[in-house]
């Protein structure tokens, strides 16, 4: 329950920029594509970065750890540094919303049907996790 | 068995397309430049249809620029599709919606659906024995003739941070209507007004297109919308109200997400 009362409030900050907005930079691990591999039972886990993407907020780009065609594991390597109301919220956001999407990869899902699924949330989705695994 | 299956991945429309392929093809050249071609007429719709796209053909039938008589066979066909859906769902779908003081053309209702469902038969026809998940903005449709397991569907909370269950489908679509993310709510045709009863509807059956208006006019339909949906057959209905409380139709098989 922690995690999604953290995501509510990382969407809030989200959807109110700052003129503070910066790209913090965490450097990449070395990139291992492809990933096709770790879609196969017994492989070995697979690290993938994702391509930065730029969003509304800033760049935004997700490193994730694949094996048996789930995703293990999931961190923000490059994101924008946002402040609300001199709070700082910044890379610590995004493992957050991270958990959460590695939770929700226990369900096992091949895509996702919903009313709030549009362009500028996809960064961060369920269904772009599911694709990141199998692109 | 290895599990041959490969994504692709589109931003058209303001909604993300998710097109994953299970088979043998998988990742063939073919495969690719299938998919790239239904792409490629997907963002040919969105330049017909668009609303946000002032020189679109919808936008200049609105402006009185362009008549109907000379609009793409595209343009007349969704319209025609319109009527049918207007008649089916006795008036709680349509595409001419009250706006102000006039009556605008906005077929972006009808579009999603039809554009999704256009594009998968395309991708069907072009690829035997291969198994497809198409999901356009969260409006999926999928097949299984590679003989592959269930796709599994989940349904997300009508505020997009968890599951209310997943749907197993080898065939057929599930389409899921709401409130969306920012902004745009849908509006009774009837009247204008914004249904405010429910908080989000997904209707799975054989067809995107219908399962789309099923859903859009199961939403503003409200307080019945279950027993309303448990009257269209080959046809179930997942309905959450605005208080959370969700109800679904008898032949509907949710699994635990």
């Amino acid at each position: 329950m922690l995690a999604l009362t953290s995501i509510g409030a990382i969407l809030l900050a989200v959807a109110y920029p700052t003129s503070r907005n910066q790209i913090g930079v965490v450097p990449p691990l070395p990139d291992s594509r492809p990933v096709a591999a770790a879609g196969r039972p017994g492989a070995r886990p697979m690290t993938v970065t994702g391509d930065a993407v730029l969003t509304r907020w800033g760049t935004v780009q997700v490193q994730i750890v694949v094996q048996n065609g789930r995703i293990t594991q999931s961190r923000g390597v490059r994101y924008p540094n946002l402040n609300l109301h001199g709070q700082a919220l910044n890379g610590s956001a995004i493992p957050t919303l991270n958990d959460q999407t590695v939770a929700r990869q226990s369900a096992h899902l091949d895509t996702v049907s919903g009313a709030t699924i549009t362009s500028e949330g996809y960064i961060g989705s369920l269904q772009s996790a599911i694709d990141s695994a199998h692109l | 068995m290895l599990e041959v299956r490969k994504a692709f991945v589109e931003q058209i429309m303001g909604l993300p397309i998710s097109i994953h392929i299970r088979g043998q093809a998988a990742r063939a050249d073919a495969t690719a430049q299938l998919v790239n071609d239904v792409f490629a007429d997907l963002r040919k719709v969105d330049e017909l249809f668009s609303t946000y796209r002032p020189d679109s053909q919808v936008s200049r039938i609105n402006a009185g620029t362009l008549r109907l008589d000379d609009a793409d066979s595209l343009v007349r066909e969704i319209l025609e599709l319109a009527e049918l859906a207007h008649r089916l769902t006795e008036g709680l779908f349509s595409v001419h919606l009250p706006a102000d003081d006039s009556i605008r053309l906005d077929p972006s209702g009808l579009v999603k659906g039809w554009a999704a469902q256009r594009a998968f038969d395309r991708l069907e026809a072009g690829l035997a024995k291969q198994d497809i998940c198409f999901n356009a903005g969260g409006d999926v449709v999928v097949s299984t003739s590679a003989g592959g397991p269930p796709w599994r569907i989940g349904i997300e909370s009508p505020d997009g941070t968890g599951l209310l269950g997943v749907l197993e489908s080898s065939d057929g679509a599930v389409a899921t209507s709401g409130v969306r993310a920012r902004g745009t709510h849908l509006i009774d045709p009837r009247d204008g007004s914004r249904p405010e009863f429910l908080s989000q509807v997904s209707v799975t059956g054989p067809s995107l297109i219908w399962a789309d208006v099923l859903a859009t006019a199961a939403f503003v339909r409200g307080p019945d919308a279950v027993s309303w949906l448990t009257a269209h057959p080959g046809y179930e209905g997942l309905v959450v109200d605005a208080a959370g409380t969700v109800t679904r139709t008898p032949g509907l098989d949710l699994l635990p997400g």
